[in-house]
């Protein structure tokens, strides 16, 4: 341990770090040998989790020496002291000197060699007693007994051994155990710790009281050192008390009491080295209480105390050192309370402190390289060993031990010792040290979302790599972060991090990545000035030209012959001069950009593609070849570009250059995209070494997105393009990637020629001519006509698509006529087709006229067979003709509900016309099914009709419905048959039957009908005889009861009341003369009828039959009866 | 007084950037670069709770032991930040604030310039006037 502490003074020992724990030493126990010891051994060490007491056991021999108690100082008068801490204390109290010794006895109550074997415990606890002579530590016997004891009172033997026991070994009751050797030895063994830690507790407490009572013994001018000391020793007791807010305090106090030492330089070291010993527990304590801010404004003041006390400046780099120290404790700390619960933010996490002690380490690292000079010998004698066996306190140059005074004792040892401590440090591995914090801060941030912290730490990382000249490592962590400082933007940066990776490149001979970096620097985005970017220019072509390039400025000297070397053999060797770098991810010193010159082309044109490269570097680049690869290889033949001969092709810096390639597309890419999948430009030549930069699909770069979108912004690009016209402002170039193949435009017309709308049921015809525009013949022609794909799948079933009444639609494609050869086409040629379309349901139908034809051309001096075609779509609504609308009347033209069984009654009929053309009705006609007609011969009344838009023909049939068998009381009427076409159709041209299917009615059956015979008008005072036919319809003989109401109008002579009794299947007749007396339409006479034997028949339902009323003329006047009423 | 005032857009990449001459350029790119991640979370973060009534000052991004990195952000996210001497005690908040208030017209002017491509670096005679002001300004 001593050793360490003199190799490295910036260090935190161990048993400060620790968690103190009470220590007690367990004696008498056999733990090789003896099973039962063993088990009790093992009982107290396994499973010590948190709920256990926190002792730390130890097993010692009876016979242990425990370290000598100095002479206890009766004044401290005289006495001047040496140092703060002395290095063996806390180690000491952790691990030698125990709060608590615990002798185990096996010994039972009822041992037969009682007084011997009590003899024998009590000089054994006489010898421990011993070697703890003038210590505080406690005593305490346990007896391992084999029988489970009885309860306490009960075994009256065991009372009164146990108290000849204490007395004998000088024990209170209290220290006396007994452990019964049963199964329950965990239990037993728990209860037992517990009792130890009281004393424990007990033992620690003394000596708090014993630190703190030297206090008075003190005064501030000679003993300011201990009350250090003392302050640090009751906190340390205190935290193996487990008292830990008490210790926070005295820890509090100690670190306030040594800031008032008097710092000079002899002991500067000391003060910091306990400074950060007390900062620590304080810290420690702070994150243990749960109070980080208290830790972290402690950690602050502590810093800021002692950031200025440098020390000795020869040996600045031990202060850094210090520093740095501290920050990565306080980091692990830190970190330790988070992995125990503590929520850090993204501002205050351990990253921060990693980040500082880096920090320091660094500085460390600078400092060591000023003030430690190569090539001095070490002294000897070695002034870092100390004689006497290790440093005695903390803090102090060994080779002036506990000098406190101002001055060093003697300059010649002081000044070996600085050289030693110099020596020393120049073998430490800084970098190694600066890359484990900097990789700890890293894994920090990156758990605290600072992604750009991160790389800023990866950067630092990269470098100190670079000045460990571990190069791989160092050109892996920077190419990594690179990238982000690309997406970013931070052109600074980036040059900085790039100028360090060509550097590693250079000194690693790695050609390809110093091709990268050079490229890169040369870009647009580097910052580096003019005549840097000229030598990394120049170097580049060296690299290109298989020559070594000149080094890097600032490399480390001593590398150089090496890189020198390793550039030579990489020269030398063949077969690795062909190199392909994808630049796409970087900002390289070429910029590409190509487009297709359109986003299609048809396929009787020539495809145009232009590459435009441009350079930013100070001199002119020459390359020798450019290709575009494109997703069809067969074209890339095309477009590929090579220098001549001697002559390369050149870009002058700041200048677009265009390059325009041709070609011509084949006739099975019609319908396909071409893709540009890369361009590649070639540096070098196969003599020397060959680069390829590829682009991925068009070019462009990693800055160009945000550079193109600059430029689509700016308000300037209007103003200027008058006078930019000739040179292509580079940003607004758009790239275009792909193109699309279409197919020739055709030179013909397709013409259709219809009477839109179509009607339901129609055959509608459309009239199709195909004229060539074509100078050649195109030939096969083909048709494609029909319903237009994608449509409704109810339509195919709905429509019937006859061309030429030639062909028709077969199943798979229904209404579609696909591929109908119709020969060539001369130039100029004219064809005629007539599509016919029946649609059987309305609504609108999309049809489509596809005509194809296939043409030979040229272009660009080669013959090439284009397809072409060209559709026309028409949309076609289909409607309803007509409406039919039915009536069933009386025969006095009343609206009838149901109709009654063998009287004649009316069917009506409208037809509506709803087609926007005249429609011409050829015929109609009526199916009965049970009517019958009442008349001898159905005529229709409708031949020959035109019927205009909205106009309504109607026709009307007397029909009687026979008597049924059946009992059905509505039945079917039968079907109305209307054949008609367009009025304007041809008169060849089919007609068009519709058929209405007519409404079933609803039968009744009467029993007695009642049917008048009148004239057809009556005249005023002449007689109007009216006959009454009564006939009965039933089985029954029925009795009817007539009468007849008076009337204003009339008079009448007959029966005006009678009974009459009819026959089944009879009539009666009745005659009645009336006599009008007044003139108009007239109400007659009511004849009221009732049957008693059918009382469901009133008078009324039979009423219905009879006419009401009669329209009566005036008089008539005789020429000479008018002259005399004139007169 | 401000050791490094810097202008960055609202993609993150510096519109313009000044430090005092006498330091190590490069070390404060840097820690403007890394205050970014400050900046973004605490814009992240009022944007959830807040909505558009937020403060344009962020007040104190991090501390480091050299200097204080204090930010601002305006409304079309553009970001202003200022890098302070950490001996520097006279600086207040207020003054702070007042600060970037008067970088912020200043920045506005700019923007309003018919000429000025937003967007791009900014090259103006009274920005680096306003500047300048404040780096050489004794505190």
């Amino acid at each position: 341990m001593q050793l360490r502490m003199a190799g490295s003074l910036s260090e935190l020992p161990p048993e400060l770090c620790c968690r103190p724990m009470a220590f007690v030493a367990l004696t008498g126990l056999d733990v090789l040998y003896n099973a039962v010891h063993r088990a009790i051994w093992d009982a107290f060490c396994a499973n010590r989790r948190a709920d256990r007491v926190p002792i730390s056991f130890k097993v010692l021999p009876g016979d242990h020496e425990y370290p000598k108690c100095r002479t206890k100082r009766t004044s401290y008068e005289w006495y001047i002291p040496k140092g703060i801490l002395k290095t063996g204390w806390m180690n000491k109290h952790l691990n030698l000197v125990p709060a608590l010794v615990v002798l185990f006895y096996e010994l039972d109550w009822d041992d037969p060699q009682w007084k011997e074997k009590q003899s024998e415990c009590a000089t054994k606890v006489e010898i421990v007693r011993t070697s703890l002579q003038g210590r505080n530590t406690k005593v305490a016997v346990v007896l391992i007994q084999k029988k489970t004891p009885l309860p306490p009172g009960e075994d009256l033997v065991a009372s009164e051994r146990a108290q000849a026991l204490c007395n004998a070994c000088e024990l209170s009751g209290k220290s006396l155990f007994v452990l019964p050797h049963t199964d329950h030895l965990v239990g037993y063994i728990i209860r037992l710790e517990n009792a130890f830690y009281e004393h424990a507790q007990t033992y620690y407490y003394t000596e708090i009281r014993r630190v703190k009572s030297h206090k008075e013994f003190l005064n501030k001018t000679t003993h300011q050192l201990l009350f250090v000391r003392h302050q640090f020793k009751t906190g340390f007791f205190s935290e193996l008390k487990q008292d830990s807010q008490n210790a926070l305090k005295y820890y509090k106090t100690a670190y306030s009491l040594i800031h008032e030492l008097r710092a000079h330089e002899t002991n500067i070291l000391e003060i910091k080295t306990i400074a950060g010993f007390i900062n620590y527990k304080i810290c420690r304590l702070c994150f243990q209480h749960n109070t980080p801010l208290d830790a972290i404004a402690q950690f602050r003041k502590h810093t800021d105390l002692c950031k200025k006390k440098i020390g000795n400046a020869e040996l600045a780099f031990e202060h850094t050192a210090w520093m740095s120290k501290q920050f990565q404790s306080f980091g692990e700390l830190f970190d330790e309370a988070i992995k125990l619960g503590l929520t850090a933010i993204q501002t205050q996490n351990p990253g921060f402190y990693y980040q500082q002690a880096a920090c320091y380490s660094q500085d460390r690292k600078h400092l060591a390289q000023q003030l430690c000079q190569p090539g001095m010998i070490y002294p000897s004698p070695d002034p870092l060993d100390p004689q006497t066996g290790g440093l005695d306190f903390y803090g102090q140059r060994p080779w002036r031990q506990g000098h406190q005074s101002i001055d060093p004792p003697n300059t010649e040892k002081e000044k070996t010792g600085i050289l030693a401590l110099q020596i020393k440090e120049r073998e430490v591995p800084h970098s190694e040290l600066i890359i484990a914090l900097l990789s700890n801060a890293v894994a920090q941030f990156k758990k605290y979302k600072c992604p750009r912290m991160k790389s800023h730490l990866m950067v630092q990382m990269g470098e100190e790599y670079y000045h460990a000249k571990d190069y791989t490592k160092a050109l892996k962590l920077l190419d990594y972060v690179m990238c982000d400082y690309r997406t970013e933007r931070w052109w600074g940066l980036l040059t900085a991090i790039l100028t360090t990776a060509l550097r590693c490149a250079y000194l690693m001979a790695s050609v390809k990545d110093y091709i990268i970096y050079c490229m890169e620097l040369l870009g647009r985005a580097s910052t580096l000035k003019e005549e840097q970017k000229s030598r990394i220019e120049k170097n580049l072509n060296k690299v290109i030209m298989n020559e070594v390039p000149d080094p890097e400025p600032q490399c480390d000297q001593s590398s150089l012959n090496a890189a020198r070397s390793l550039w030579s053999d990489c020269m030398a060797l063949a077969g690795l001069n062909e190199l392909t770098i994808e630049v796409q991810d970087y900002i390289p010193f070429i910029q590409c950009k190509a487009r297709f010159c359109s986003p299609s082309f048809h396929l009787d044109q020539p495809i145009q593609l232009q590459v435009f490269l441009r350079t930013n570097c100070p001199h002119s680049v020459s390359f020798n070849k450019l290709t575009v690869s494109l997703s069809n290889q067969e074209y890339n033949q095309w477009c590929v570009m090579e220098s001549s001969g001697q002559e390369t092709m050149n870009l002058l810096p700041g200048k677009t250059k265009c390059y325009n390639f041709t070609f011509v597309a084949k006739t099975e890419d019609v319908g396909k995209k071409i893709e540009m999948t890369g361009v590649e430009v070639m540096l070098g030549s196969d003599h020397s070494r060959c680069v390829y930069l590829g682009w991925r699909g068009a070019g462009g770069d990693a800055a160009s997105t945000h550079e193109a979108l600059q430029a689509s912004r700016s308000s300037r690009r209007c103003g200027r393009n008058v006078e930019m016209q000739q040179e292509l402002e580079w940003d607004s170039l758009t790239l275009q990637q792909s193109t699309m193949i279409i197919s020739r435009v055709p030179k013909i017309s397709v013409h259709l020629n219809h009477q839109p709308p179509a009607l339901n049921n129609e055959i509608y015809c459309i009239q199709l001519t195909v004229q060539s525009q074509e100078e050649g013949v195109a030939k096969d022609v083909k048709l494609t006509t029909g319903l237009k794909p994608g449509q409704d799948a109810n339509l195919g079933q709905t429509t019937h698509v006859i061309l030429d009444d030639a062909k028709v639609c077969d199943d798979t494609a229904p209404a579609l006529l696909p591929d109908i050869l119709l020969g060539d086409l001369k130039s100029g040629e004219k064809l005629e087709k007539c599509v016919y379309v029946r649609c059987v349901s309305t609504g609108p139908r999309v049809f489509l006229f596809h005509v194809a034809y296939s043409i030979e051309t040229t272009v660009e001096g080669r013959q090439i067979i284009c397809k072409c075609h060209k559709d026309e779509t028409v949309t076609v609504e289909t409607l309803v003709p007509f409406e039919v609308s039915v009536k069933f009347l009386s025969t006095k033209f009343e609206p009838l509900d149901q109709v009654a069984v063998d009287i004649p009654f009316l069917l009506m009929t409208d037809i509506l016309s709803s087609s926007p053309w005249p429609l011409l009705l050829v015929s109609s006609s009526l199916q009965l099914a049970t009517m019958v007609s009442n008349t001898p011969k159905l005529q229709s009344q409708l031949q020959e009709v035109v019927l205009q838009s909205d106009e309504c023909a109607s026709e009307c049939f007397c029909l009687r419905c026979p008597p049924l068998t059946n009992t059905n009381t509505t039945v079917a009427t039968g079907q109305y048959l209307i054949s008609w076409k367009r009025k304007s159709s041809s008169t060849d041209s089919p007609l068009i039957q519709t058929t209405v299917t007519l409404p079933h009615v609803i039968l009744e059956s009467v029993p007695l009908y009642i049917h008048a015979d009148l004239p057809s008008f009556g005249r005023v005072r002449e007689s109007l005889p009216v006959r009454y036919h009564i006939e009965n319809r039933t089985t029954l003989v029925q009795d009817v009861e007539m009468t007849v109401e008076p009337s204003d109008a009339f008079m009448f002579s007959g029966l005006k009341q009678v009974r009459l009794r009819i026959l089944p299947g009879s009539e009666q007749q009745m005659l009645y003369n009336y006599y009008p007396l007044m003139a108009g339409y007239q109400t007659l006479p009511q004849l009221n009828i009732s049957l008693p034997r059918c009382p469901t028949t009133s008078a009324h339902t039979l009423r219905r039959f009879l006419p009401q009323c009669i329209f009566v003329k005036p008089q008539g006047r005789r020429l000479d009866d008018a002259s005399i009423a004139a007169a | 007084m401000a050791v490094c005032i810097a202008v960055i857009a609202k993609e993150n990449y510096p519109l313009y950037i000044r430090s005092v001459p006498t330091q190590n350029e490069l070390k404060f790119h840097y820690t403007v670069h890394t205050s970014l991640d400050v900046v973004e979370e605490k814009i992240s973060a009022v944007g959830k709770s807040l909505g558009d009534q937020r403060e344009l000052y962020l007040g104190l991004l991090y501390p480091t032991e050299d200097y204080k990195v204090y930010g601002y952000v305006t409304n079309s996210k553009v970001k202003f930040v200022i890098v302070v001497d950490s001996s520097n005690t006279s600086l207040r908040d207020n003054e702070i604030r007042s600060m970037f208030r008067k970088l912020h017209n200043s920045f506005t002017d700019v923007m309003c310039n018919p000429f000025h491509n937003p967007g791009d670096p900014i090259q103006s005679k009274a920005f680096d006037g306003i500047v300048s002001g404040m780096m050489t300004q004794t505190g």
